[in-house]
């Protein structure tokens, strides 16, 4: 089937084994430009899988995905990035040992045009990249609020900061699709909330298309538009966030868990 | 500090550095001269060799392989015809090397040779086992060097065998050994600290993120190899021009391992750290050859121990990774505004003292 172009991006019976087991089956998403949208479901329900075949990190055992029209099926992760879909990860991973302009800086390279021969004897045109890079991680720094701790080492951050550089360094790659995962986890209620005011924040300032993982449901019922429910690889039920909350199959669900928490301990 | 200063700065090091060389090349004996190549070759080798184990964070055992490629090159190149007719016993020499053999002032070409050929067997070897995540490239390239030596034993129409090669012309002035050492810290610092360099450390730190950036994860690991490889070929060509010949025994793991210490001690990631570790290993390792020759202390006479040296190497690299595990220079480069600030602190340390402010 042809992909309409409408979608910014289209998930169509996407289907993925681990061996044995089917950690998502059957799953499709239809995404559309500027919309906020949550995928919940309970630990282990297959979420940061669904974005690891969105990234490329995983190839779908079967089914496709289409990114603004264009097959992306198999792609490796950095032809994914550069097509325009950006991710943070559900534990953190920021490049510890570089400052967080270096951290931002890093996604600026694939625009780089000078070659490495350039960089190497420090010709004029790879001078003027870099300073112009900087320039602009400066400045993306001071629109998400981190300019202050530019030179500071990434992996010296408190928690809250290295999440929103993340989310920042994902921004670095001038992405229309972005994808948070979990970004909200360990955080505390006030942390969260301004964290989501952050997300809202820069989705109107980047015009970005955001999907949004989040384990716990209350936390994105507040900003999402649609909610998708996510049960042992199967998507459950999807609509807007008040229907959600009184889906029998999706408390049972959420249920479920918090039975099985209670054995475990 | 403005880019002017440190300009002035550096220019007068340089310019001092080279009032040296003119005076050792004139004044110190052949000895001295011999090990101040040879510091200088360890530079090239070392301060290449952090580019893909520091910077990159990748764990290549590759050097000696590089070296040796770079060493046997420069030696088929360069050795004078005459020798090539006599040197080879076993077997002649094979075409085209027994036609010709080049001149003193084109030795920079036979060494650009031995680096590329060194770059291609880097690709040869970082092709296949780039693509994989793990340790595969420290099996693949020791896989290499093993291979190199085999080779070099057994290609006797092209190597003469375990025999080696003699009488290569020691082409390797002073002049041409650090200017190839300044060069090698100039342009692999360049690309450590360009957006190149960063990408490889982005990948030494998360190749999953760094892919996740839009890094070709791949492509710099092997730009970072290829690098490495073409300076390690370079090394090996001036060690050759050096020494005055080449054996499979010469371009050991041994050489890795060495490397592997000194970059290490300067602190792995760091190419001024290598740089400098690789002059104070070469003259170390002078000094401690006191260890392995006999010594008479009094009525006490000690055997010399072979190899000794390299247990004290050993020795003091497992201290170092236990009690200084950042090595020399951590990860930070040299930099004129660190030199200061320590004169600086000096200044200010030494002023408290004699206003009787003594602390702990
Ligand atoms: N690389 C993998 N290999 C094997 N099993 C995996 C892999 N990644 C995820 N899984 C399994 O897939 C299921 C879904 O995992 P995940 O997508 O991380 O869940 P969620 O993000 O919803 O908590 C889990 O059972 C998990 O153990
Ligand atoms: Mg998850």
């Amino acid at each position: 089937m042809q992909a309409t172009s409408r979608e910014i991006l289209k998930l169509e019976r996407v289907t993925m084994n681990f061996g044995g087991l089917t950690a998502v089956s059957d799953f499709s998403l239809d995404l559309f430009p500027g919309e906020l949208v949550g995928l919940i479901g309970p630990n282990g329900a297959g979420k940061t899988t669904v974005f690891n075949l969105i990234t490329g990190q995983y190839t779908p055992t079967r089914g496709r995905i289409y990114f603004e029209g264009r097959d992306i099926t198999g792609w490796p992760p950095h032809l994914v990035t550069a097509a325009g879909i950006a991710r943070t990860f559900q534990n953190i991973r920021l490049f510890g040992g570089l400052s967080v302009l270096e951290n931002v800086l890093v996604a600026y390279h694939v625009r780089l045009r000078a070659t490495f021969w350039e960089a190497m004897f420090q010709l004029p045109r790879y001078n003027r990249e870099e300073r112009r890079m900087r320039q602009e991680g400066m400045e993306l720094l001071r629109r998400v609020g981190l300019e202050r701790l530019a030179e500071a080492e990434a992996g010296s951050l408190p928690y809250g900061q290295q999440r929103q550089l993340e989310i920042a360094r994902a921004l670095a790659t001038g992405p229309r699709l972005l994808l948070l995962d979990e970004p909200a986890a360990g955080m505390n209620p006030e942390e969260t909330r301004r964290l989501m005011d952050f997300i809202q924040h820069i989705r109107r300032e980047f015009n970005l298309t955001i999907l949004l993982i989040e384990h716990d449901m209350q936390l994105v019922m507040g900003i999402c538009e649609r909610i998708r429910v996510l049960d042992y690889g199967v998507s459950i039920a999807e609509g807007p966030p008040e229907a959600i909350q009184k889906d029998p199959r999706v408390i049972a669900a959420y249920l479920g868990e918090a039975e099985e928490e209670d054995v475990v301990g | 500090m403005s880019q002017r200063t440190r300009q002035i700065l550096t220019s007068g090091v340089l310019l001092a550095w080279a009032l040296f060389l003119w005076w050792a090349e004139r004044n110190l004996d052949a000895y001295y001269v011999r090990v101040l190549n040879t510091a200088a070759i360890y530079v090239v080798a070392a301060v290449s060799y952090t580019l893909i184990n520091g910077i990159a964070g990748q764990f290549s055992l590759g050097p000696n392989g590089f070296m040796a490629l770079g060493g046997y090159v420069v030696a088929l190149l360069i050795l004078p015809l005459a020798q090539k007719e006599m040197g080879w016993i076993l077997e002649p020499l094979a075409w085209p090397f027994n036609t010709f053999s080049l001149p003193p002032h084109l030795f920079p070409l036979a060494v650009l040779a031995g680096g590329i050929v060194a770059v291609a067997g880097g690709f040869v070897v970082g092709f296949p086992s780039l693509r994989l995540r793990g340790d595969y490239l420290a099996i693949a390239t020791f896989g290499f060097g093993e291979i190199i030596f085999v080779l070099a034993n057994n290609l006797i129409g092209l190597t003469n065998g375990a025999m080696g090669i003699k009488g290569i012309p020691n082409y390797a002035t002073l002049w041409w050994t650090w200017g190839w050492a300044i060069f090698t810290i100039w342009v692999v610092r360049n690309l450590a600290q360009s957006s190149f360099g960063r990408a490889m450390k982005a990948i030494r730190e998360d190749e999953v993120a760094a892919a996740a950036m839009g890094i070709n994860v791949f492509r710099l690991k092997l730009l970072a190899l290829v690098v490495s490889a073409f300076f390690g070929g370079v090394a090996g060509g001036l060690l050759a021009a050096l020494i005055s010949t080449v054996s499979p025994t010469i371009f050991t793991f041994t050489m890795t391992f060495n490397l592997l210490v000194i970059i290490v001690l300067g602190g792995l990631g760091s190419t001024t750290g290598a740089a400098v570790t690789a002059v104070l290993f070469t003259v170390l390792q002078e000094l401690l050859r006191i260890v392995e020759t006999p010594i008479r202390i009094g009525p006490l006479q000690l055997p010399g121990v072979s190899g000794m040296r390299m247990v004290i190497f050993s020795v003091l690299l497992v201290a170092l990774m236990l009690f200084y595990r950042r090595g020399l220079f951590g990860r930070s480069e040299f930099s004129w505004e660190w030199v200061l600030g320590k004169f600086r602190q000096r200044g200010m340390a030494s002023a408290s003292d004699q206003s009787g402010n003594l602390e702990a």
